[in-house]
C-alpha cells in the first residue's frame, strides 16, 4: 500500500463483503428453499431463511422424479444432467479438436484460398446462434437431426474464438522447433502430435473450462431442437418445472436449480487459474 | 504475419481444415443465406408457395410499432445492464485491488456466478421477487413499495436487469481487476507524494488509464445484453407483463416459433446480424488500437 489509510481499508472490506453477500444471497435463498417442503414454501410470506428438514426428500425428488401430492409428475433431473454433461463435454472437446486442426493448417501450411478460409472462420463470430435460430432450425430439421445429440452439439461446435486463440499461440512457438523436427525427419502430423500438442496444454485447459460452461449453460438451442423429454438438458428442465404446471413444487425447482449450477461452479472453482486465463485469452 | 518455416503438402491442409469448414458451411453460412433469402420472400397463408417481395418484410418490420417498441426495450435494457454492471463491478474491482489481505478470497467468492446458467439466474431472481414467498418482495412491501413485476412493466424490467447484471458481474470484475493490476504502481506513488487524495488519484489517473478496458467491456456488455440474455427473459418474465420486456432476440424466437411468421422472423434475424456485425467490427477496431493491456 502506498499510504496507510485504515478507514479507507475498512470501507473497502465493507463494500467487498456487501458485494459477496449480494452475489451469494440468491443462491442462499434457493438452497434454503430446497431444504423445505413445497407446502412450507407456498404458504410462507416470506420464505423462511433458516434451513428446513426436507433436504433429502427434495433432492431425491428432483434427481429421480415422481408424482406429487397434487398428482402432477415431475421429470427426473438425473438423466437431464447426463444429457447436459454429454453436451458440455462434446462441445468443449469438439471445439478444441477442430480448432486445433484448423489453426495448425492456417499457421503451418501455405495453400490457396488460405485468406478466404481465415475470413470465413472470422465471420462466424458475427453469427451467434441467437441471430439465425429459424434457418438453423430448418437445416437441422432437414438433416433429420432434431432430438439427437449431434443436432444438439455439432452446430455449436464451430468456434472462431478457439481457432484464433490457437492461431495466436502457434504464432509464438519458435520456428526452430519446426526446423529441428524436420531435421529429425518428422512429418507435419508427427510435429503436431509430439511438439505442438504438448505445448498447447495450457491453452487447451483454459479453453476447456470456458467451453464446458458454455455448453452446459446452452438454453435457446436445446429449446428449439429438442421436443423429446429424453433429450432435455437440465437448464431446460428447470423452466419446464415452473411453466405449464398448475401447482409448482418450489422445493423441487430450487433443488433442481442448485443441481444445475453445481457442475459448472465446481469446474470454475477447481480450475480457477485456467478459467481466468481462458476468459482473458479468448477475448483478446 | 506468417511463419518462416512451413510444411509443404497439397492435400493435408485441406484435410485439417475440413471439419471446421463443414460445420461452418452447413450450420453458419447456409442458415445465414437462408435467413437472407427468406427475408425477401413472402410465404402464403398455407405455406404452400412463396414469392419474392423485395424489401417488403423489412418495411413491414420498421413500420410495426411492436418491433420499434422492442428495439426501444432492448436499448433501455442493454444500457441499464451495461452501465449498472460496469459501475458495480468497477467499484468491487477497485476495492479488491486495494485490499492486500484476502483479495484472493474475495476474487474466488465473486467470480463463480459466471458458471450459473442465464436461465438459472432468471429463476433465482424470480424466486426472490415472486409472490407470495419472495424475500425481497416481502421486504419491499414492508417498506411501503408495492412490488408487482407481473403487472408493472418497470418492475419487470428492473427484475431482468438485476438478474442480467448479477450474472455478468464476475466477468466484468475479472477484466477490471486485470486492468487495474496492469497500471504501474509508480504512477500512483508519484501522485500520492504530490498529495493527491485517493478519490482524486482514482479519477485523474486510474480511471483514464482503465478506459481501454472500460470501453472493451462496454461493447461486450452490450453484446451480452442483446444476445445472451434470452434465457433470463424467458425464465423471469416471459417478455411480459404484456410485451414490455420482449427484447429483440426474444421477439425473433417468439415470432418465428410461436407466431410462425417465418419471413418476418428471418427479416428480424437479418437486422440482428447487422447489429452483431457492427458491434464486432467496433470491438475489433478498438482491440487493434488498444495499447494498454
Amino acid at each position: 500500500m502506498v499510504q496507510r489509510t485504515p478507514i479507507l481499508n475498512f470501507f473497502s472490506h465493507l463494500i467487498l463483503v456487501i458485494g459477496v453477500i449480494v452475489v451469494f444471497f440468491p443462491i442462499y435463498v434457493t438452497f434454503i428453499g430446497s431444504t423445505q417442503t413445497a407446502q412450507q414454501i407456498s404458504s410462507s410470506n416470506p420464505i423462511s431463511l433458516v434451513p428446513g428438514s426436507n433436504i433429502v426428500e427434495s433432492y431425491r425428488f428432483a434427481l429421480f422424479g415422481g408424482k406429487t401430492e397434487a398428482g402432477a409428475s415431475v421429470a427426473p433431473a438425473l438423466p437431464m444432467m447426463g444429457i447436459s454433461m454429454a453436451m458440455a463435454l462434446i462441445i468443449a472437446i469438439g471445439k478444441i479438436a477442430i480448432s486445433l486442426l484448423s489453426a495448425f493448417a492456417i499457421v503451418y501450411f501455405r495453400f490457396p484460398a488460405k485468406n478466404l478460409v481465415f475470413w470465413m472462420v472470422f465471420v462466424t463470430l458475427m453469427l451467434p446462434v441467437e441471430v439465425r435460430i429459424g434457418p438453423t432450425y430448418q437445416v437441422i430439421s432437414d438433416l433429420r437431426m432434431l432430438n439427437t445429440m449431434s443436432g444438439l452439439t455439432i452446430p455449436l461446435i464451430a468456434s472462431a474464438t478457439a481457432t484464433f486463440l490457437f492461431r495466436q499461440f502457434f504464432m509464438t512457438v519458435p520456428d526452430e522447433l519446426v526446423e529441428a523436427a524436420r531435421m529429425d525427419g518428422a512429418g507435419p502430423m508427427r510435429f503436431f502430435k509430439d511438439v505442438l500438442l504438448p505445448l498447447s496444454k495450457t491453452s487447451m485447459a483454459a479453453l476447456f473450462v470456458i467451453q464446458f460452461i458454455y455448453g452446459w449453460n446452452q438454453y435457446l438451442w436445446p429449446l428449439l431442437v429438442t421436443t423429446d423429454e429424453k433429450m432435455y438438458p437440465i437448464v431446460m428442465g428447470i423452466k419446464r418445472l415452473i411453466f405449464g404446471e398448475v401447482y409448482i413444487e418450489w422445493n423441487v425447482v430450487m433443488a433442481t436449480a442448485i443441481l444445475a449450477m453445481l457442475p459448472p461452479a465446481v469446474v470454475v472453482i477447481l480450475m480457477q487459474k485456467w478459467f481466468v486465463k481462458g476468459l482473458v485469452d479468448t477475448e483478446k | 504475419m506468417e511463419k518462416r518455416v512451413l510444411f509443404k503438402s497439397a492435400w493435408l491442409p485441406w484435410v485439417l481444415i475440413a471439419p471446421q469448414m463443414a460445420v461452418i458451411l452447413v450450420f453458419f453460412f447456409w442458415p445465414a443465406g437462408q435467413a437472407l433469402y427468406q427475408s425477401v420472400m413472402q410465404q402464403d397463408a398455407f405455406g404452400a408457395s412463396s414469392e419474392f417481395v423485395g424489401m417488403e418484410n423489412f418495411q413491414r418490420l420498421f413500420t410495426d410499432p411492436s418491433y420499434l417498441e422492442s428495439f426501444k426495450t432492448t436499448a433501455i435494457f442493454s444500457i441499464l445492464v451495461a452501465v449498472g454492471g460496469l459501475a458495480l463491478s468497477l467499484l468491487l474491482a477497485v476495492m479488491a485491488n486495494r485490499v492486500v489481505r484476502a483479495s484472493g478470497l474475495y476474487k474466488t467468492l465473486l467470480i463463480w456466478p459466471y458458471a450459473v446458467a442465464p436461465v438459472v439466474a432468471g429463476v433465482l431472481w424470480l424466486m426472490m421477487f415472486a409472490s407470495p414467498y419472495g424475500v425481497i418482495r416481502y421486504a419491499l412491501i414492508e417498506m411501503g413499495f408495492d412490488w408487482n413485476h407481473l403487472l408493472n412493466a418497470d418492475h419487470a424490467m428492473a427484475l431482468i436487469v438485476m438478474a442480467a447484471i448479477w450474472k455478468h458481474l464476475s466477468y466484468n470484475f475479472l477484466f477490471f481487476l486485470a486492468g487495474l493490476q496492469s497500471i504501474p504502481h509508480s504512477l500512483i506513488e508519484a501522485a500520492t507524494i504530490d498529495g493527491a487524495s485517493p478519490w482524486r488519484r482514482f479519477w485523474t489517473i486510474v480511471f483514464p488509464l482503465l478506459s481501454p478496458t472500460t470501453f472493451f467491456l462496454l461493447v461486450i456488455n452490450i453484446i451480452y445484453a442483446f444476445f445472451e440474455t434470452f434465457a433470463i427473459v424467458d425464465a423471469a418474465t416471459h417478455g411480459g407483463p404484456g410485451k414490455e420486456t420482449a427484447i429483440l432476440v426474444y421477439k425473433v424466437y417468439y415470432d418465428g416459433f410461436k407466431a410462425l411468421d417465418i419471413n418476418g422472423s428471418a427479416a428480424q434475424s437479418v437486422v440482428l446480424m447487422a447489429i452483431v456485425m457492427a458491434l464486432t467490427v467496433l470491438q475489433f477496431r478498438f482491440v487493434e488500437k488498444k495499447v494498454h493491456y
